[in-house]
């Protein structure tokens, strides 16, 4: 049976957060009186993810995802609840439990600026304690994975984003950890960039069994790499479990363009019971539920004369849109 | 603390930082300029408040001319470690990136704080030791084994003392966000350490032994190259230099509690 590596019970945080009203008179007051007041930026949420699975944090901006990443990496103190990972409790920061995890984040680098990656890899491999021979398997190896070769000896400055976020990731995986922590590790990557990245961590994932813990608002990110995701909405779990099993939930139709051979038969189709979403000429669409998708094809094959036909999926940024704006899933 | 592999860290950041200095090589050319013109200025407005007396707080120009030289000494560590690393404290705290200096399995305090390094800074600590040397020679000074090790004792008080003053105030980036004002005002008490204490006004004498000892940075160790000292002052500044490294590294530990981390 595969153990669970984090658990996290009943678990809140609160920041003290300062506000200001505008104009000179606000700043003024904001400068001699600073009002602050306590927001409770995550409110009693619990869970657990099991070794090696892929777990990905959805949520609005602000919703919490980053705060409880950081929680369950140790950055930040809980406010109550518990959290265990790995066995440890996070905020100590223990130097084993370091030594198992690494947080990626995409939007700040570790990396030396004026220097080339490599510089910063045999920095982390002695901070890690690797010796020197061991380093250099390690970055062989992973380079090799991340497809970065003449890139490694180039000055960090003068990198493109996609090869500075490969050398972050290599940077990162470097004493081999077995927690990920990745905090939108595709922001601002083309497409290739965001591909490649999703191939490397689905095969490093399968490669060493790692727990992949994963936030970000490229919805590819989320489908090509988790099964399960949990939904942060105002800092409570609106859901957690399957992608597929939300996806379903949340569109329980399927779109389906038929191309008939002739307006006649488009007209037939019209009338035999399906529900249109419209027709134009020969082309029509339907709308299918998901379970009946099988025997409806079948029927519509065998009654009518087809040309062409295409299964539309909803655009998935749309059904997970709904996710980040509702509070309850009743799934 | 395995201290093999800190070596070997403090080795590669020697490295590292090394190397991206040496990747601007203008700027380390002004600096070196800086470093001798800044110590040119100094000895000459030294010499100016000698002109009309042969004494300040009765020092001669000869005597305090050595304050001078472990000023210059003492500022180019500054400008070689603090400098470079305290700062980097802030950014580190606005920008978030001390997350990355927090997950790693160091500590912290140990990676913040020698991280990186100026090596124009270097030109100034050996025109510091230049400057003590000639100073020796002047006002003839015997070197024997006591008087090398009190120098030493009283020389590394004040680099903790200083490292501490500058990483207290840094470490209040976590509550504050920004602090460079504090470390100007810090950089501006430091340049009264130029002079002896003594030629001070007594209540000046006190708020620079008491609230801010920058007279102990300089003056001690001064007056232990002279046979001045007294061996309660150094035990003083012993203690001081002890209290303030414990308290630096408690206040740090405390501080880190109230880190909540740039949002992203």
């Amino acid at each position: 049976m595969v153990q669970n590596i984090i658990n996290v019970k009943n678990l809140s945080k609160s920041f003290d957060i300062s506000s200001k009203k505008p104009g000179l008179k606000g700043t003024i007051q904001h400068f001699f009186r600073r009002q602050t007041k306590s927001l409770k930026v995550i409110n009693d949420i619990s869970f657990e993810i099991k070794e090696g699975e892929i777990v990905g944090f959805l949520g609005a901006n602000g919703a919490g995802k980053t705060t409880i990443l950081k929680m369950l990496c140790g950055l930040i103190y809980p406010s109550e609840g518990s959290i265990l990972v790995s066995g440890y409790l996070p905020f100590r920061r223990k130097e084993n439990f370091l030594k198992n995890i690494t947080l990626i984040m995409g939007q700040k680098q570790q990396l030396i600026w004026d220097l080339p990656p490599i510089e910063s890899f045999y920095l982390n491999a002695s901070i890690y304690d690797l010796d020197k021979l061991e380093a250099k398997k390690r970055i062989k190896k992973l380079s090799e994975m991340l497809e970065i070769d003449e890139e490694l000896f180039i000055p960090v400055r003068k990198l493109s984003l996609g090869q500075r976020m490969k050398s972050e990731l290599l940077a990162a995986l470097i004493h081999e950890p077995n927690i990920l922590f990745l905090d939108e590790p595709t922001l601002g990557l083309d497409i290739n960039a965001q591909r490649n990245l999703r191939k490397f961590l689905q095969k490093y994932n399968k490669e060493t069994n790692a727990t992949i813990c994963l936030t970000s608002h490229y919805m590819k990110d989320i489908t090509s790499l988790c099964k399960r995701v949990i939904c942060v909405h105002k800092g409570e779990i609106s859901y957690d479990g399957k992608l597929d099993l939300l996806l379903k939930k949340l569109s329980p139709v399927k779109e389906i363009l038929i191309v008939c051979r002739s307006e006649e038969d488009a007209i037939k189709l019209e009338n035999s019971g399906f529900t249109v979403k419209n027709k134009i000429k020969n082309e029509i669409t339907i709308k299918i539920e998901n379970n009946s998708i099988t025997s409806s094809l079948k029927t519509i094959l065998n009654n009518f004369d087809i040309e062409d036909l295409f299964i539309n999926e909803p655009p998935i940024d749309e059904v997970i849109g709904q996710v980040l704006i509702k509070k309850d899933y009743d799934i | 603390m395995n201290l093999r592999k800190y070596l070997k860290v403090y080795k590669k950041f020697l490295h590292t930082s090394l190397a991206s200095e040496l990747e601007y090589k203008a700027n380390i050319l002004v600096d070196l300029i800086t470093a001798i013109l800044s110590l040119v200025g100094s000895i000459f407005l030294l010499s100016i408040f000698f002109q009309n007396s042969g004494y300040i707080g009765g020092w001669k120009f000869e005597q305090a001319l050595i304050i001078q030289a472990i000023y210059t000494i003492l500022n180019g560590i500054t400008n070689t470690w603090f400098n470079p690393n305290l700062t980097e404290i802030v950014k580190h705290i606005r920008e978030g990136t001390l997350d990355f200096v927090l997950l790693k399995p160091i500590d912290s305090q140990f990676f913040i704080s020698l991280k990186k390094i100026n090596p124009s800074g270097f030109l100034e600590i050996m025109l510091g030791f230049l400057l003590l040397f000639f100073c020796i020679r002047i006002n003839q000074i015997n070197l024997n084994l006591s008087f090398l090790t009190l120098s030493l004792i009283t020389i590394s008080c004040s680099i903790c003392i200083l490292y501490s003053l500058w990483f207290f105030i840094s470490t209040t980036t976590i509550w504050f966000v920004k602090t460079w004002n504090a470390i100007e005002v810090l950089r501006s008490f430091l340049y009264i350490g130029r002079f002896p204490l003594s030629s001070f006004s007594f209540s000046l004498r006190i708020f620079f032994s008491v609230f801010i000892p920058i007279a102990f940075i300089t003056t001690i160790p001064s007056e232990v190259f002279l046979g001045l000292s007294v061996f309660w002052k150094i035990l003083l500044e012993i203690i001081v230099a002890t209290i303030f490294l414990i308290n630096s590294r408690k206040f740090w530990i405390f501080a880190l509690k109230f880190y909540s981390s740039a949002s992203s």
